[in-house]
């Protein structure tokens, strides 16, 4: 009961002018980078981050900007399906399951189809997470209060050896990446004995530390685009896509043949995207698979079912609020964009862990509200201006390209007011490019430079508990588990490597 | 792409080998502190400041070896490829754009970001873009005004003019 009056006291938070506003206009940014192409919630969020100052100072409270980040990361699941259908190519990496029957519908002539089924199941995805979210939540978070620092340590190295276990990339070069993001957070002073530590050839720049959104807006804002500069991208053609209220309201009509596929993804979506390293790419792509399974005409997916539209699209927008759970909750996020929300927080002045719900009741709550409002709202406009949706991603990408680059440099310049920071940005951007085309997956070093601060200090001062004996994080009841979980998940793939052998 | 494999580890793994020599350095306002005195715990203090660096660069220099070694077995995509690393389409992107990007900070510092901004747009759009010289001048002129009144009037975060500076003092008077 408690639950449900502070869900209804944050909505009138949420339902303000001002939040309202905001929550729309994050959603109609959400859409745009959706649905372009080599653009995904993860650059719209970090790319605006250094703008959310200026909500903060008009509002005075840190809640309006994360209404209008979490806006733009719910329009960008529901975007990312727009470029899918009608270009045949993921606006995100989250849409990529949404092409598989959402192009050849387009081709077959039923792109409104598609497009009116992908708004609905997202809706619908969204809504059954949130649901979720709230029943889970404050629960979550009161099991958190009694961590220690062992515990917080064994769920960050859970976080990482998820990333190392379940990630799919390449083993050595996701393990550089992390220790590359934690030892870059280590340079500046250390805040627990205050000597200078990494201060590359004594450069005074250096020396305030690697910031976060130095890094994020650098491999989001320069190394992406430079990445999508470089792949092909001119031998598309748009389906002719003729959207009226009348066609909406026929495929409303017809949705629920898509039932089962956004059941699926609604709820497989959700779980999957609380696991790090897991989050919205690899939860559509579990739901189109299982939906195809469960499907009585499997052999219709990839031709034009709607149901591999549903499962792929409700799943991606569940899966966004599922990520938000360990982040709110625990202090650790899912994927790359609830580690740029996270680390918003932390630069608007709030501690992320289970203490935000009892100690900030005034921020958690009107921003779970805005995930039910902002939801509305997104399929609202997702429906009302697909066809605006579909003239701008006829802009060219010369165009786009330079003005995703002035706003990537002029934003870091503007949250932090030295070019030392802007140079490194680019620095980053270019490096992550070539490191990039080498296979080595970078958003593990983007949540570890956010995790680092946090893991660095509890470790340290677990190790201090126990003088220096590791075994602390083995006998304790809930640390014990988590480390033993993390530590069977990075032996994992050598396990399925040995194993492959033996059976050779 | 083979060849470009190995000698970008090879690269990483002498990164993390210095990162971690630096992290065993004291602090310099101590003379007396001895190199890698801080990677381990410290009486009554826990785990000294150079603790975390230094294994998790030893942990970078590990994981570049492995790279290393799956490079020597072949069993990784780029060490299987013929391709070069960089197609002479990506090595023509890369000297254009991310080319392009180093020479606007460098002008940033000469003729502010606004003048840097406009040569940015103006080389982009009609050099690499093709676009018109009316949507050029349009997109070149109208996102350095917004900028302005975005940054400087409203929010009030002046950013770096260069030797421009003079001529925005009008624009002070009248708006700031």
């Amino acid at each position: 009961m408690d639950i449900l009056v502070s869900l209804a006291d944050g909505m009138l938070q949420a339902l303000q002018p001002f939040n309202l506003g905001l929550a729309f206009l994050g959603v109609v940014v959400g859409l745009f980078v959706g649905a372009m192409p080599g653009l995904g919630s993860v650059n719209g969020v970090a790319i605006l981050l250094p703008f959310t100052f200026v909500i903060q100072d008009i509002s005075g409270s840190a809640t309006s900007p994360m209404i209008f980040l979490a806006a733009i990361y719910y329009g960008a699941m529901y975007g990312g399906a727009i470029s899918s259908i009608t270009l045949g190519i993921p606006g995100a990496s989250t849409a990529v399951a949404t092409t598989f029957d959402g192009r050849p519908l387009a081709l077959a002539g039923k792109a409104d189809k598609a497009l009116v089924t992908a708004a609905i199941a997202s809706f619908i995805g969204g809504t059954v997470a949130n649901l979720l979210f709230t029943g889970f939540a404050p629960a979550l978070a009161s099991i958190a209060l009694d961590f220690g620092n062992p515990e917080v340590f064994a769920l960050m190295l859970l976080a990482f050896a998820t990333f190392v276990g379940l990630g799919g990339d390449d083993i050595p070069k996701t393990i550089f990446s992390i220790c590359f993001g934690l030892v870059l957070a280590t340079v500046g002073f250390d805040i627990i004995s205050g000597e200078p530590r990494l201060i590359f050839f004594e450069i005074t720049g250096f020396s305030h530390g690697i910031r976060f959104l130095v890094l994020a807006i650098g491999v989001y804002g320069i190394g992406e685009m430079l990445w999508t500069i470089n792949a092909a991208k001119d031998n598309t053609a748009m389906t002719e896509t003729k959207m009226s209220p009348k066609t909406i309201l026929r495929e409303i009509r017809a949705f629920p043949a898509a039932w089962k596929g956004t059941a699926i993804g609604s709820t497989l979506g959700f779980f999957v995207g609380i696991l790090p390293a897991a989050g919205a790419t690899p939860g559509s792509l579990m739901a189109y698979g299982v939906a195809k399974m469960v499907s009585r005409r499997p052999e219709r997916f990839g031709k034009g079912e709607v149901d591999g539209v549903a499962a792929p699209e409700s799943a991606n927008n569940a899966a966004s609020t599922g990520a938000m759970l360990p982040m709110m909750t625990l202090g650790i996020p899912g994927s790359p964009t609830t580690a740029v929300l996270l680390a918003g927080m932390v630069i608007w002045g709030l501690q992320p862990g289970p203490l935000l719900f009892t100690e900030q009741p005034d921020f958690v709550w009107p921003l779970i509200g805005s995930f039910y409002i902002s939801n509305v709202i997104a399929l609202v406009v997702n429906l009302a201006f697909i066809p605006v949706f579909l003239w701008m991603l006829r802009m060219p990408f010369t165009i786009l390209a330079p003005l995703i680059f002035v706003l990537s440099i002029v934003g870091t310049y503007a949250a932090y007011q030295n070019m030392f920071d802007v140079w490194l940005m680019v620095l980053f951007g270019l490096g992550a490019y070539l490191l990039r085309v080498l296979d080595y997956p970078l958003a593990p070093a983007v949540l570890a430079v956010v995790l680092g601060p946090i893991a660095e200090p509890k470790l340290r001062q677990s190790l201090l508990l126990s003088d220096g004996d590791f075994s602390i994080f083995f006998t304790r009841p809930i640390a014990g588990p988590i480390t033993v979980i993390a530590i069977i998940l990075i032996l994992l793939p050598l396990a399925k490597l040995l194993w492959s052998k033996a059976r050779r | 792409m083979r060849r470009a494999e190995i000698v970008t580890a090879v690269l990483l793994g002498l990164l993390s080998i210095y990162l971690m020599w630096k992290s065993g350095e004291g602090p310099s306002w101590d003379p007396d502190s001895v190199r890698f005195a801080n990677i381990g715990m410290i009486e009554g203090e826990g785990p000294g400041s150079g603790f975390w660096p230094f294994w998790l660069s030893l942990i970078m220099l590990i994981s570049c070896l492995w790279t290393g070694f799956n490079w020597w077995r072949g069993k990784t995509p780029p060490s299987q490829s013929d391709q070069p690393y960089l197609s002479q389409h990506a090595k023509r992107m890369l000297l254009r754009v991310g080319g392009s990007l180093i020479v606007f900070l460098a002008l940033i510092h000469v003729i502010g970001v606004y003048g840097a901004m406009v040569v940015f747009f103006v080389y982009y759009l009609r050099f690499l873009g093709h676009h018109s010289i009316p949507r050029t001048v349009a997109i070149a002129v109208a996102v350095p005004v917004f900028s302005f009144f975005f940054f400087d009037v409203a929010m009030r975060i002046v950013l770096p003019k260069g030797y421009l500076e003079p001529l925005f003092i009008p624009l002070y008077d009248i708006f700031l």
